[in-house]
């Protein structure tokens, strides 16, 4: 029992500050959700680096292939018409 | 998609400077070479944490006690950003743990040298940590993302890690004499083996010409013990101190300074496990390992009994 393996991988977010999205920074292998945190805070977040963190067990992230890419964004590619762009507006309106 | 056709986006990535991300297609080479490297580099992070923790407890102050702990905790958190980049290639930690502590893989060689004095503190953070940020700088532009993003978090701490070392330098070269003949003597001492720090010359590096091609490496070692050269020989200079090669001199043709042939005998033993306090390193590594087993089982042991307790009141 006393091999690390037993200790799942964590992904951890950080918030650096209000108003900001969480943000991926790294993982690391805790026993717990709690333990994660603790960790976190000591490996992430020495230097005022965070005001909040997340941890998720690695297992249940899940991720798009980066192989269909192409067939997962291609779609939005001719759309052009979903940017304000795409529109004809007189000079004389100015910013709208 | 084809080996062929994968081979080529892969390269194509390299050559437009988009880093290779833990999912994509890569090289079986690319994949063992980087988990070679950075677990070699996390590694030299933990084991690196000994020779300075010698002196902890005998800092001659407060200020540098703080320090010194904050600088060995920080490379602590070197060593697990790195464990953490090497695990997005599926390798997992503990098998990296186990080789290091099998004598299989290895480690920086600096490392492997004692800490006399506490100049060699001084010594320390301003040569062997200066010589890390020479080769870790160009690490942040590394091809593979999460070696990258790990290197950035890294760079941006290792900068106190020098200054507070120089300090420690300059300090003692200003005292009595017999504190500036320690400082020199660390200096002396620690010159030569930070020199080796950027391996073997281009000629005989094995591994540069592909880590170059692969955009792994970004500068041959050659290229940057010169430049940790010029920038740190002035730094001695300043504050007083010499350095222990009689042919190190500035060439103003080059632009650059003429150093010294290096004892690479000296290096090749250290890397085969004969320096100084190789065998003294790895078991203090195994013994941290087995001594803090306790811990692990019982923090293994709580985190289940409390998962057991909330599916009992879940169901
Ligand atoms: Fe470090
Ligand atoms: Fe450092």
């Amino acid at each position: 029992m006393s091999n690390t393996n037993d200790w799942p991988l964590w992904e951890v977010f950080i918030r650096s500050k209000q108003g900001l999205n969480h943000k991926h920074v790294g993982s690391l292998h805790a026993p717990d959700a709690e333990m994660a945190i603790k960790n976190a805070r000591d490996v992430y977040t020495r230097r005022m680096e965070g005001i909040s963190i997340w941890v998720v067990e690695s297992v249940h992230m899940h991720a798009s292939s980066p192989l269909e890419g192409e067939e997962l964004y291609e779609p939005a590619n001719d759309k052009i018409y979903r940017h304000p762009t795409f529109y004809d507006i007189p000079e004389e309106i100015g910013h709208m | 998609m084809s080996e062929e056709q994968l081979q080529r986006d892969f390269q194509s990535k390299l050559d437009a400077e988009i880093r290779i991300e833990p999912k994509d297609w890569m090289p079986d080479d690319y994949r063992k070479t980087l988990i070679r490297q950075i677990s070699q580099h996390a590694h030299s992070e933990i084991v690196g944490m000994l020779p300075e923790g010698n002196w902890i407890t005998r800092a001659p102050s407060l200020r540098r006690k703080v320090a010194l702990i904050a600088k060995v905790q920080d490379e602590a958190g070197h060593g697990l950003y790195l464990y953490s980049a090497m695990e997005t290639l599926g390798e997992p930690r503990s098998k990296a743990i186990d080789d290091l502590h099998s004598g299989k893989a290895k480690y920086s060689s600096i490392f492997n040298y004692p800490t006399l004095t506490w100049a060699d503190m001084g010594a320390i953070g301003w040569l062997v940590d200066g010589a890390a940020i020479q080769n870790q700088v160009p690490l942040c532009r590394t091809s593979y993302g999460p070696y990258a993003r790990a290197m950035v978090r890294v760079c941006k701490e290792e900068s106190f890690h020098q200054r507070q070392g120089y300090e420690i330098m300059m300090e003692l070269a200003k005292g009595t004499p017999a504190q500036k003949a320690m400082a020199q003597d660390a200096l002396n001492r620690w010159w030569w083996p930070s020199l080796m720090m950027f391996g073997p010359p281009d000629k005989d590096s094995k591994h540069t010409a592909q880590s170059m091609a692969w955009k792994i490496k970004r500068h041959t070692n050659d290229e940057l013990r010169q430049a940790f050269v010029d920038k740190t020989v002035p730094q001695g200079e300043f504050i007083g101190l010499t350095f222990p090669d009689k042919d190190l001199k500035w060439n103003e043709e080059k632009g650059h300074y003429d150093f010294g042939d290096i004892n690479w005998d000296e290096f090749y033993n250290v890397i085969k496990g004969n320096g100084p306090c190789n065998k003294e390193r790895i078991k203090a590594r195994r013994a941290a390992k087995e001594n803090g087993a306790w811990v692990r089982d019982a923090a293994a042991a709580y985190a289940k009994k409390k998962q057991n307790k909330s599916t009992e009141k879940a169901a």
